[in-house]
């Protein structure tokens, strides 16, 4: 579905990502692991068109995608849900839900506000706060509604920047069950960037590990969990048990 | 004239031209708000709007399509102005393209001398000379309309942005850019319209004061100036605020010119932002802000 041919980034003139060789077929939950500033938020980045590589190419459903045309790639089916959530905080949690389906509300309005209701039914909590302004969640919440927004846009790929940056450890098992149950009911695919390394294994098909801008290691993630030099690097194998999360 | 009935007089005086500054400033708000630039040709509108206006209606055509067609016309500038000068620029600093506006202010009163040259122009009021007697005082019929007027371009305007899609998709843009584009609104396409619209506020603040205080090449210069301390008084983001601001400023002066001298009404109204810049720089409704990450 998602192909990566060398993809070479730069900030400037750091040279952030070296050469990614990635596949995403459809269906599949990937997840991209690292440290920080290893350059997955780059990767998501360049993805959804904010970023423009400076070689290689990014292929989706056997179309190459546009460089840096964050607007038109949206509308080919592939919607990020940024970091740090990045939600309208002064709209409310029903306004910012629309306008997810900003790129498409002009053509079909029924078909907008039945996904709303579907949306809805997914996130039952976000049902009772319809008129808060968004910037009054707490951050779960704010997650929350910063996924059911993503969803809006109707994506065939959802690409999730750290969603359980700065939750709480039941909050993150909460949003990972669910990225799970999307993929189940809503057939998106989902790529996934987490410095939760565990949390981020335990729900994903395929993983890979970047380090500093390359792919050090891809796999099946249960097969990454047990690896050794990934519980050496990540996992920190000590605390196994206490920070057994998800699922 | 007794006291009472020389307080509402100015009163009225002052609530008039407080909503053409709100007009005017309001465009202000919109621009900066969607665009982050200061259009400093913004009172220019008003001028091109009025002489526009004048224009239409001595070459006959009927009042009232003669002030929508001069209001779509400077909106038509406006957009113009966008595409052609600020659109270009887009990449460039801020400060860059406050400068473009303010050439673009020079470009517009020199085209204004070009067709109109630098005598003033005269219109006649929306409903004739009439004129109602409140305790005493003396209210023409065109300070309400201006009053009126401005209300009805407020509500509006409030409606477009909190009621309708696309007036909130051009709220998300404002709010936050980065998440606006990763849904595919393109805050870009926003600077346009927003442009527009306070071009065509502007000429309806122009068209309205024309009866009441003329039309000449340089009304746009003063109108500017005052709307843009009623917007600074607001903050420059906060469009109630700057509709405030706007009728201070214009009560303030009415006053001054009342009853001390109409010399002291400019320094009232400048010595006013200063004191605001000095002592309260995000406009005096600010409320301190903090953001959640």
């Amino acid at each position: 579905m998602l192909t990566l041919n060398h993809l070479h980034v730069y900030h400037g003139h750091l040279h952030v990502l070296k050469g990614i060789c990635l596949q995403i077929g459809k269906g599949e939950i990937v997840a991209i692991v690292g440290a920080n500033g290893a350059g997955k938020s780059t990767l998501l980045g360049t993805i959804a068109g904010v970023y423009s590589p400076k070689a290689g190419e990014i292929i989706f459903e056997n179309e190459p995608l546009p460089y840096g045309k964050v607007e038109q790639i949206v509308k080919k089916g592939i919607c990020l849900v940024p970091e740090r959530r990045q939600i309208f905080g002064d709209l409310s949690v029903k306004d910012n839900l629309l306008l997810g389906a900003y790129h498409r509300y002009r053509n079909d309005f029924q078909q907008v506000m039945r996904d709303y209701e579907h949306v809805l039914e997914v996130f039952p909590k976000l049902k009772t706060m319809l008129d808060r302004p968004g910037g009054l969640l707490s951050g779960g919440e704010q997650q929350m509604l910063a996924i059911g927004r993503g969803l809006m846009a109707k994506p065939k790929l959802l690409m999730l920047d750290e969603p359980s940056l700065g939750l709480a450890p039941l909050i993150v098992k909460e949003i990972m069950k669910l990225l799970r149950q999307l993929r189940d009911q809503f057939s998106t695919t989902i790529l996934l960037v987490e410095q939760n390394v565990r949390a981020a294994l335990q729900i994903a098909d395929y993983a890979c590990v970047l380090d500093r801008g390359e792919i050090m290691m891809q796999g099946k993630a249960v097969e990454l969990l047990d690896d050794e030099r990934v519980k050496k690097a990540y996992l920190g194998m000590q605390n196994k048990k206490e920070y057994n999360i998800a699922k | 004239m007794d006291g009472w009935s020389q307080f509402v007089q100015l009163l009225f005086s002052g609530l008039t031209v407080g909503s053409i500054y709100a007009l005017v400033a309001l465009g202000f708000v919109i621009t900066y708000s969607v665009t982050g630039i200061l259009n400093l040709a913004q009172g220019d509108f008003a001028m091109l709007g009025a002489l526009l206006c004048i224009t239409f209606v001595n070459s006959g055509i009927p009042f009232v399509i003669a002030i929508l067609l001069s209001v779509v016309a400077v909106m038509a500038v406006g957009g113009l102005f966008e595409r052609l000068a600020i659109h270009p620029a887009r990449n460039s600093s801020i400060a860059t393209l406050i400068i473009i506006t303010i050439g673009a202010a020079f470009v517009f009163r020199g085209i204004a001398i070009f067709i109109w040259g630098t005598q003033p122009y005269a219109l006649r009021p929306f409903t004739g000379n009439h004129s109602l007697n409140v305790v005493g005082a003396v209210i023409q019929t065109q300070n309400l309309w201006a009053i009126a007027l401005s209300l009805v371009s407020f509500i509006a305007l409030y409606i477009f942005f909190n009621k309708t899609y696309i007036g909130k998709a051009v709220t998300a843009c404002v709010v936050n850019p980065f998440a606006a584009r990763l849904m595919g609104i393109e805050p870009r396409k926003m600077s346009l319209g927003a442009v527009a619209v306070s071009a065509g506020l502007g000429a309806l603040a122009g068209i309205v004061i024309a009866p009441v205080s003329g039309a000449s090449y340089d009304m746009g210069v003063m109108i500017g100036l005052k709307a843009f301390i009623a917007a600074v008084i607001g903050g420059l983001t906060n469009a109630p605020a700057a509709i405030a601001g706007a009728f201070i400023i214009g009560i303030l002066e009415a006053f001054t010119e009342g009853y001390l001298s109409s010399g002291y009404k400019d320094a009232i109204s400048f010595g006013l932002l200063l004191l605001v810049l000095f002592f309260m720089p995000n406009g005096i409704f600010a409320k301190m802000s903090g953001k959640r990450v």
